[in-house]
């Protein structure tokens, strides 16, 4: 023990026993991570924090899980409180894995050496909306029964297998005990045990590739590196302030707001209107144009395998490190944003306003699914070889356009199924 | 003779190999069938999925009562036929209320409607509202709700009518 520091050199060789001994100080930089990654981490471990603490008042049978909600909210010392963390970093968690995967997109950090990192995150942000699914439902009040009713439901239109996953899921014919049980076994040790698994892995993924990405201008060489400094200090305080800026915020708002508790589960009684959790907002307004086998599962199905395919697809450039590319980059994902945001208007409110009584009419596999399927397809089609040929757009530029078109068509839908859907799901103005 | 023990090595290789496959087939067999729905008690389901509604005349001509336990609709149509209905949409299974003063059923979630007979007047849902077998004997109507029966439309067959005596 001839070290002069101590329990210090102790505590610094763990911190930094899996971080490298030095960084590039440009990845320091907040323009280029926004803080979200780190963010999600502080968020997961609130998360599990709290969750442990919710398994020792919560009750998983259908007869006592909305009474002990009750019990945690009134009796328990700090339970409302409790709760009110675990729903706020819950939702948060989806919010803030979704900007981070836009930031990850945009600064391009998805190619060599990163491409297999970017499938783990995605796992990672699939096991995390289905923590917030599984998660919903425990609670057993009206808005839990009912979102997990309809989306079960689902399944029965998937051609033959679907009413058996239906029962398997549901651990019987209609939500009940079987659900429950189902729900919270997943809820509470597999998907946590998932993420356990694949958080590890995202950032070994991270040191291999030598660190994050260099953020550069650009005009700037792609071997552009700029000076190292030390870990410690440089990367370990601005992580932990931002750590500590998160769980203030979180515990602020947590103190502010009550996380929401509807009335107990009614089997006879759909509350008017029925909406799903924001998440899947998106996903239910598709419901309400297309045949719900493409509503859950084409669409979605094609989407998601579009986001895999991202790191290996044929680039042109490498645009790595840079924001949006180019500046024509920029230009066409601006465009984008605006025929998106014009398309799935127009879209929707003709479908509502002309087709409703015509092509619905006959709620059949060709008419409201592959017909508009199809005709979505031809539209992206159009969109790209107007970018490639129009625009002479580099494929960087154009699947980072694409990209964007996509994404945001997914927000409006999510935006006008919050917040201009009423009474029996009817389109309104506003509220 | 070397030959001989390599390719031995590689049968043995091969077979530990195919049952470790086995060995992985069984454990994913048996955590499947951790999943399946438990079966109640059958008997004490079929006893308890006979409801007795009621008598004949208790019900009008034109009207249509909810049994909450049974979880159905008896509809008695005009000509005097009964139906019983589940109460679940044929969409995405909401509980659908009978709306009286309009006369039909308009589901909450995304507003299909059906008629008193359960006929689709209104998509997304694609199939009319499912069944449950009606039996009349001495007047008394029981409905049996062990298990929904699905139909596309409805068809007059469908409908119970008390036998003329
Ligand atoms: C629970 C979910 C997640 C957590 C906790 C997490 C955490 C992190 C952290 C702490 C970093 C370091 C830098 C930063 O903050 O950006 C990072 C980087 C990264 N993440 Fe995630 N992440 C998650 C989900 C995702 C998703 C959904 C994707 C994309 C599909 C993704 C792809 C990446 C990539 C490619 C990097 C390296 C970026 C670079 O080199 O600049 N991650 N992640
Ligand atoms: S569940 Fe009844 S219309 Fe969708």
């Amino acid at each position: 023990m001839n070290n002069p520091h101590g329990h210090r050199t102790y505590f610094r060789s763990f911190l930094l026993h899996f971080r490298p001994r030095n960084v590039p100080e440009r990845t320091l930089r907040l323009s280029l991570t926004w803080g979200l990654g780190g963010t999600a981490l502080v968020l997961v471990f609130l998360l599990i924090a709290t969750g442990l603490m919710l398994k020792f008042v919560y009750e998983p049978f259908p007869d006592r899980a909305y009474e002990s909600v009750l019990y945690l909210n009134s009796n328990v010392p700090f339970g409302q409180l409790i709760r009110n963390i675990h729903w706020l970093s819950a939702n948060g968690l989806v919010l803030v894995v979704f900007l981070h995967l836009l930031r990850v997109f945009y600064t391009g950090a998805f190619t060599r050496p990163r491409q297999l990192n970017w499938i783990i995150g995605l796992a990672a942000f699939a096991a995390v909306v289905l923590s917030n699914y599984t998660g919903y439902l425990l609670p057993w009040d009206q808005v839990s029964y009912w979102a997990i009713t309809i989306s079960t439901s689902m399944l029965d239109y998937l051609p033959g297998v679907g009413t058996n996953l239906k029962e398997w899921v549901l651990g019987g014919s209609e939500p009940g005990p079987g659900t429950l049980v189902n729900f919270y076994a997943i809820h509470t040790a597999i998907l946590p045990a998932l993420l356990l698994i694949a958080l590890p892995f995202h950032f070994w993924r991270i040191r291999k590739a030598k660190g994050l990405v260099i953020p550069r201008s650009m005009d700037e060489d792609p071997d552009t590196q700029g000076e190292l400094v030390d870990t410690m200090p440089h990367l370990i305080v601005r992580e932990v302030a931002m750590a500590v800026l998160v769980l203030a915020v979180i515990l602020v708002v947590a103190m502010l707001f009550n996380a929401p508790l509807t009335d107990q589960a009614n089997p006879g009684l759909s509350p008017n209107p029925t909406k799903a959790p924001w998440y899947f907002v998106g996903i239910q307004e598709l419901l309400m144009h297309f045949h719900p086998v493409f509503a859950v599962l084409v669409i979605p199905l094609t989407l998601f395998i579009g986001l895999l395919s991202i790191p290996y697809l044929k680039y042109d450039t490498d645009s790595s490190g840079v924001w949006f590319v180019s500046q024509k980059g920029r230009g066409l994902a601006l465009l984008a944003v605006a025929v998106a945001i014009a398309g799935t208007v127009a879209g929707v409110l003709l479908d509502e306003q002309v087709f409703v009584n015509g092509v619905i009419g006959s709620p059949d596999m060709v008419s409201t699914g592959l017909l508009p399927f199809a005709i979505i397809l031809g539209f992206c089609t159009g969109f790209y070889f107007l970018l490639k040929k129009g625009f002479k757009a580099s494929n960087n530029e154009a699947v980072q356009a694409l990209f964007t078109l996509l994404t945001t068509a997914f927000v409006v839908l999510t935006v006008i199924g919050i917040w201009f859907r009423g009474t029996g799901m009817q389109l309104m103005w506003a509220g | 003779m070397e030959k001989e023990s390599y390719s031995r090595r590689s049968f043995l290789n091969k077979l530990w190999v195919a049952l470790g496959v086995v060995a992985f087939a069984e454990v994913v067999a048996v955590a499947i069938s951790f999943f399946k729905p438990q079966k109640a008690e059958p008997a004490a389901d079929e006893l308890d999925a006979i409801v007795i509604a009621g008598a004949v005349d208790s019900f009008e001509p034109g009207t249509v009562s909810a049994f909450v336990q049974g979880k159905f609709y008896l509809a008695r149509l005009d000509d005097g036929g009964f139906l019983a209905m589940s109460r679940n949409c044929t969409h995405l299974s909401c509980s659908v209320p009978w709306i009286s003063k309009e006369n039909k059923f308009i589901c909450p979630c995304h507003s299909s409607e059906f008629d008193i007979k359960g006929e689709v007047i209104n998509p997304p849902a694609p199939r009319a509202l499912d069944l449950y077998p009606v039996a009349i004997e001495n007047n008394i109507l029981s409905v049996d709700t062990s298990k929904p029966r699905r139909r596309s439309v409805f068809e007059p067959n469908q409908v119970v009518y008390v036998k003329k005596t």
